[in-house]
């Protein structure tokens, strides 16, 4: 019986520690992918420095707010620009990015094509 | 054909290192943060400093006038060399100057502006930094001019006797 108690016991302990990762791990997921402006090389979930944590505060008030992840990038590109996102979106800048590794591809493909299949 | 193709591919990927380098080398590769302008000024309430109350966006921006937006803190050096250009731009009665006092305790706030002076109208407290983020700011100073509820300007870093020049052409 004593084991037993114990066992629940645990058991209950480690619930809690679950319930308490899953409330920051949306935060967390999002902070990971903004940029955090003031530091080289960081994320904003990376750094300590004054701005990141801010953005962090700010990050908890908009999911309190009842903001999406989206919602919240969009937030943020339109103070600070698509810099500020890790993952930035197909736009005027970014297009040669987006189409280069295609592009290599097919051309990777054209030639494979000519040199193998068309040569039999 | 195999021995055209070798010439052609060497050609084009040179093509496409060319362009990509053209292309990027021309750019700094120093971060120079945006400066985005014509945003809408957000919609917040907070505490402000010296008055003891709460007030909104709303209640100290007011349309048709021109506002200065200063991040300040006491510990931060820089907003010391520009606190003059601020004075002098106080006396202007066409501009009204807002502060925000960014991460500082208000003890120390209270006491760098009785050793330099108040230009501002109303401070705003911004113990957490929340706020200054919600405005695009970087860290302090920072320096907005706001007309019509729009930021019409932003400078980062502190404001020198150049840019005092400018805001007086602005806001003429």
């Amino acid at each position: 019986m004593k084991i037993f108690k114990n066992f629940v016991i645990i058991f209950l302990l480690m619930t809690i520690n679950n319930i308490n990762a899953n409330e920051n791990s949306e935060r967390n997921e999002i902070t990971k992918n903004l940029r955090c402006l003031i530091c080289q090389g960081q994320s904003v979930y990376d750094s300590d420095s004054d701005f990141a944590n801010s953005m962090k505060i700010l990050v908890d008030k908009k999911l309190d707010e009842g903001l999406s992840e989206k919602e919240i990038y969009i937030y943020f590109k339109e103070k600070y620009g698509d810099w500020i996102l890790y993952d930035p979106g197909l736009n005027k800048n970014t297009y040669l990015l987006w189409l280069l590794p295609i592009l290599i591809f097919l051309f990777g493909g054209a030639i494979i094509a000519k040199s193998f299949i068309l040569k039999k | 054909m195999k021995k055209k193709l070798i010439p052609y591919s060497i050609i084009f990927t040179f093509l496409i290192i060319f362009a990509v380098f053209y292309k990027s080398l021309k750019d700094t590769n120093i971060y120079t943060p945006e400066t985005k302008i014509n945003n809408d000024i957000p919609i917040f309430s907070a505490d402000l400093l010296l008055l003891n109350e709460n007030s909104n966006s709303t209640e100290i921006f007011e349309l048709d006038k021109f506002y200065l937006l200063n991040i300040w803190a006491s510990w931060c050096v820089p907003c010391r060399d520009e606190h003059p250009i601020l004075m002098s731009l106080s006396k202007n009665n066409k501009l009204n100057i807002i502060g925000i006092n960014y991460k500082d305790n208000k003890k120390n706030a209270k006491s760098f502006l009785d050793e330099l002076g108040n230009p501002y109208e109303k401070i705003i407290v911004d113990k957490n930094g929340t706020n200054s983020i919600e405005w695009g700011a970087f860290g302090v100073p920072e320096t907005f001019i706001i007309y019509n509820n729009k930021i019409i300007k932003k400078y980062i870093g502190p404001l020198n006797n150049e840019l005092l020049l400018e805001i007086q052409k602005i806001i003429k």
